[in-house]
């Protein structure tokens, strides 16, 4: 039994270096105030509490049920922490799993843990609160609000943080919005089915064995306004702007011609150099083979030299 | 405690192993930042990143078999980019008939999409040489020098110490459960028991049970600390000053990386 990655870690080389830098930036101002937030509420007991969480939900992640042909459902877990810990104790917990992940098992990439982040421990705790507080002001905290309450948060959750995995490759230019955004949807709207039984099932059995973690302000802190606010701002320009954006690919084009205004502010660069030619050779392309070439033949020359120095080293 | 598996550090006396992790930290991060720069179709680049990697992979004595077939588990995400092909404008260089649509590949979406995957493969294989050639402590000194908050780097820090505890106990639970239900004796393909709702169910009732667990470890471990002095305050070792040989590496490293990016960025940019 090894260790499945979920699928919604994006690897290095998927997003363009300006895409991970501004998610890295938002989730590093988000993980900043959700530490300075935990450190206030939950106090000195909050490092053994968030740590053995954290791994739980890691472990918790090796739990699935099999569900047709081979496939099988298992836990992501940003629903779960939110509803018993609270957002801002959430967001810690989520980065740390998904950091490990990344740092660990390479699921998902390290310069793309800042998106990944962004996803699973912002999009994914923020819209969990905001579902879950307001579903629960409508329909109250019996045992059968709680655990449809539970399904609809955790499954509108995996959505959404897939709409936002799909718009940041789109965005990259690494995957077309009209089709990212449909199919990484679609895929996610059954992913987000056995999240959803999942988290019932865990609230079920969390019901009946210790009422009390769920009664707010036991353990969970609320987030107050402004995580609902940013739950409800998310959920709503992320439905709203993929559809959008997957009708309307250009729009996302456009974004992107407008990044090039990156590249345009490159271009003294390569005034250094005007209308380079590989000397002695006019053809354009050939000379870029030919540079490949020797360039291939170097290092490749380099990496067998490692080797041979190496197990003549071991040899004498 | 039963699960090593879970541990990629691969103990060895090999150069890499002994570079500070630090050096190592930052080096592979340079890596996967240099590949996520460099232009696409830029080939040559590619080959001699790919030429770096695998150097350092032959000096960590790791193995390159063992790093590619990691490697390779992180591929599948490919099949996010493959559209791609498709949908860029360039040279025709074929049409795929499908049902009402036709789709047709070009020269520059086949440039993007291989770009892309040689990228993604690259750059993995530098994550998988830091996790395997560098123990867990090692890397977290590399995170608080990089300054992530003392807080967060605790966290990481106690999170895999409990992570064995607990996925242990999450291998006893799905124990119990093999224990409890039935398996066709002969190798055929049976139908699983109950309805999916009623497995996930059962499923959701071990996660929860993990998380109870958790939360009463959490407890027993809090006392534990504070009857070893703890008080609010996360305290970790001082880190040492990094010595002239590894500065060297790293600054080398730095250099070599950021002249193969300016290469690729003046030949292909």
């Amino acid at each position: 039994m090894l260790y499945s990655p979920p699928p919604m870690h994006i690897p290095d080389g998927f997003l363009s270096v300006l895409v991970s830098l501004i998610l890295w930036a938002i989730s590093i101002g988000a993980i900043g105030y959700a530490l300075r937030r935990v450190g206030k509420d939950l106090g000195e007991r909050q490092v053994p509490l968030m740590g053995v969480l954290a791994a739980a939900i890691f472990a918790g992640q090796m739990l699935n049920f099999s569900v047709a042909g081979g496939t099988s459902g298992h836990l992501l877990g940003a629903t779960l922490a939110t509803i018993l810990l609270g957002p801002w104790a959430a967001i810690i917990i989520m980065t740390t799993v998904v950091g490990i992940q990344a740092l660990i098992f390479q699921d998902g990439g390290l310069l793309a843990l800042g998106a990944n982040i962004f996803n699973m421990a912002v999009v994914g705790v923020s819209v969990s609160y905001f579902a879950y507080t307001s579903i629960k002001k409508i329909i109250g905290e019996q045992k059968w609000g709680l655990l449809v309450n539970g399904f609809i948060s955790a499954w509108l959750s995996i959505l959404i943080a897939s709409l936002a995995a799909a718009l940041e490759l789109a965005a990259s230019g690494t995957s077309p919005a009209n089709i990212a955004v449909p199919a990484m949807g679609g895929i996610h709207a059954l992913i987000g089915i056995g999240e959803g039984l999942i988290t019932v099932g865990a609230l079920a059995f969390i019901y009946a064995a210790r009422r009390d973690i769920l009664q707010i302000g036991s353990t969970a802190q609320t987030g107050g306004a402004a995580i609902w606010m940013t739950g409800l701002g998310i959920a709503l320009l992320l439905t709203i702007f993929s559809p959008l954006a997957s009708a309307h690919p250009d729009g996302l084009e456009w974004v992107a011609e407008q990044k090039g205004f990156l590249d345009a502010a490159q271009a003294p660069l390569f005034e250094v150099i005007p209308d380079y030619v590989f000397p002695g050779v006019s053809n354009e392309s050939l000379a870029t083979i030919l540079a490949g070439m020797v360039g291939a033949l170097i290092v490749f020359g380099m990496a067998f030299g490692t080797a041979y120095a190496r197990r003549s080293q071991k040899a004498s | 405690m039963h699960v090593h598996f879970l541990d990629p550090y691969r103990h060895s006396h090999s150069p890499i192993h002994q570079l500070d992790g630090r050096v190592k930290f930052v080096l592979a991060v340079a890596f996967i930042l240099t590949c996520s720069l460099t232009p696409i179709a830029a080939w040559a680049v590619y080959i001699l990143l790919f030429a770096l990697i695998l150097s350092v992979e032959i000096l960590s004595t790791l193995g390159v078999g063992y790093v590619l077939k990691r490697a390779s588990l992180a591929l599948p995400f490919v099949l996010a980019a493959l559209p791609v092909i498709f949908t860029t404008d360039g040279a025709a260089l074929f049409t795929l008939p499908l049902g009402n649509w036709t789709l047709t590949a070009s020269a520059t979406g086949l440039e993007h999409f291989i770009s892309i995957a040689l990228k993604s493969w690259l750059s993995v294989q530098a994550a998988i040489v830091l996790a395997a050639a560098t123990p867990f402590p090692e890397l977290l000194q590399a995170m608080r020098s990089v300054k992530i908050p003392r807080l967060l780097v605790a966290m990481f820090g106690l999170t895999w110490r409990y992570l064995f505890v607990l996925v242990d106990e999450a291998l006893r639970l799905i124990r119990a459960r093999a224990a409890r239900s039935g398996v066709s004796a002969s190798n055929q393909k049976v139908k699983e028991g109950g309805g999916i709702i009623w497995r996930a169910h059962v499923a959701g009732g071990m996660a929860g049970n993990l998380f109870l667990r958790g939360f009463e470890r959490s407890d027993r471990i809090y006392t534990a600390m504070l009857s070893r002095g703890y008080d609010g305050e996360v305290r970790l070792m001082p880190t040492h000053a990094l010595n002239n040989g590894n500065k060297f590496i790293l600054m080398t490293g730095i250099a070599l990386l950021g002249t193969l990016l300016l290469f690729g960025i003046l030949f292909w940019g």
